[in-house]
């Protein structure tokens, strides 16, 4: 099996991921930098365009933020030699291939955080009413929200501001006030901003 | 409380397809004013653990939910909600639309959906706030310590584990403290 490129590529995303996973404190995007030097400078299975291109696209698509990790699996697939040879025989199977490498590069970056996060919670919410468990998540509650508030101040500022500083600033704020105070679903939020982009307010 | 665990799937999977970016605010949103799961503050407290823990945060806390109600398989039902469709919607696009991104379209509209979205953290953020006046620290000292973390992190840029940890046990020690005192709840 392992003499297999294709596999054997896989099986070293996915393990590159795994060991990725427990370090990911802040979610996968925090370990983006990593993933690039590993798939596109080190090995050369990605260009530099088609992983920016995942992450771009992952952006756009609903869901968290660690969309951009089956898509940099289902490219890998794709641009393999092996799979690329595949194709002219049977162009399903190449689809397969991608399919199962996206799946399995998902797998690698949730799987070992993700044990590690039950077990540590099942642990925790066992003890739940002993003080140390208690003061344990209240003490941490300031400074979580204080990240919340600098991943929205680090995304807001991650944005271009062709049209202006001002307009993308009411916008963001906007949002917030109605996220604080109001009960309006969210989605209309985000077909406002959709809009307030394509129309070139921001 | 979700009746079963497939009910929980396919309640993760609404809330990862309504979020582009912000899918925090979505969970909040879903859990605590619609669906009555968890309270304000029971949520602020999961989304502690889910944060500080490696990971993708909101698909910890899908985690950690569904482990509280059903055990392993509400846990693996939590995540596979959260990422599962909407990795099959990824994978479409990229087939459908790899050269969306080309478009200068969709850079325009993608600069309005991610102003939102750091609206909708940023909203989070202010909602949890409010909840910090019945913490056992007090206002103040809550603030201080929350602005002393946005400093580090958001302007200094520093590496979120230095600020975690050292920041984590001041926080505890300051709160154990003040429970020690304390009658119990």
């Amino acid at each position: 099996m392992m003499d297999d490129p294709i596999l054997w590529q896989m099986w070293d995303v996915f393990w590159h991921l795994f060991m990725l996973s427990l370090v990911a404190i802040g979610g996968a995007i925090t370990v983006a930098p990593d993933i690039q030097r590993y798939l596109v400078f080190e090995t050369g299975w990605l260009t530099p365009m088609q992983f920016n291109n995942s992450i771009a696209l992952a952006q756009m698509a609903p869901g968290p933020n660690l969309m951009f990790i089956p898509l940099l699996g289902w490219q890998v697939a794709l641009n393999a030699p092996a799979v690329n040879a595949l194709g002219e025989a049977s162009p399903w199977l190449v689809w397969v291939i991608a399919v199962l490498s996206a799946f399995s590069a998902l797998l690698a970056i949730v799987l070992p955080s993700s044990l590690l996060t039950y077990h540590l919670a099942s642990w925790a919410h066992a003890r739940r009413s002993h003080i140390g468990i208690r003061a344990f998540k209240a003490g941490l509650t300031p400074i979580v929200i204080a990240l919340l508030a600098a991943a929205a101040w680090l995304i807001a500022q991650g944005i271009p501001t062709p049209n202006g500083l001002w307009p993308q600033v009411a916008l963001t704020t906007i949002a917030a006030v109605v996220v604080w105070r109001t009960r309006l679903h969210l989605l209309w939020l985000i077909a406002g901003g959709a809009l307030a982009g394509a129309l070139g307010w921001v | 409380m979700p009746e079963s665990a497939t009910a929980l799937f396919w309640a993760f999977t609404r809330i990862a397809l309504q979020g582009f970016g912000g899918v925090v605010a979505i969970v909040q949103r879903e859990l605590v004013d619609n669906r009555g799961w968890l309270t304000d503050q029971e949520f602020t407290e999961e989304w502690a653990v889910a944060q500080i823990m490696p990971g993708p945060n909101v698909v910890n806390l899908a985690m950690i939910l569904g482990g509280r109600y059903f055990g392993w398989r509400g846990a693996v039902a939590g995540v596979l909600g959260m990422v599962c469709v909407p990795t099959l919607v990824v994978l479409a696009l990229a087939v459908s639309f790899a050269n969306l991104v080309d478009y200068p379209i969709t850079k325009d509209i993608m600069r309005g959906v991610s102003a939102v979205s750091a609206g909708l953290i940023g909203g989070t953020a202010l909602r949890m706030l409010s909840g910090l006046r019945a913490h056992a620290l007090g206002l103040k000292t809550c603030l201080l310590i929350a602005a002393t973390t946005l400093v580090a992190v958001g302007w200094l840029r520093l590496p979120l584990v230095m600020v975690l940890v050292p920041l984590a046990l001041v926080g505890f020690g300051l709160t154990y403290r003040v429970y020690r005192r304390e009658p119990k709840p």
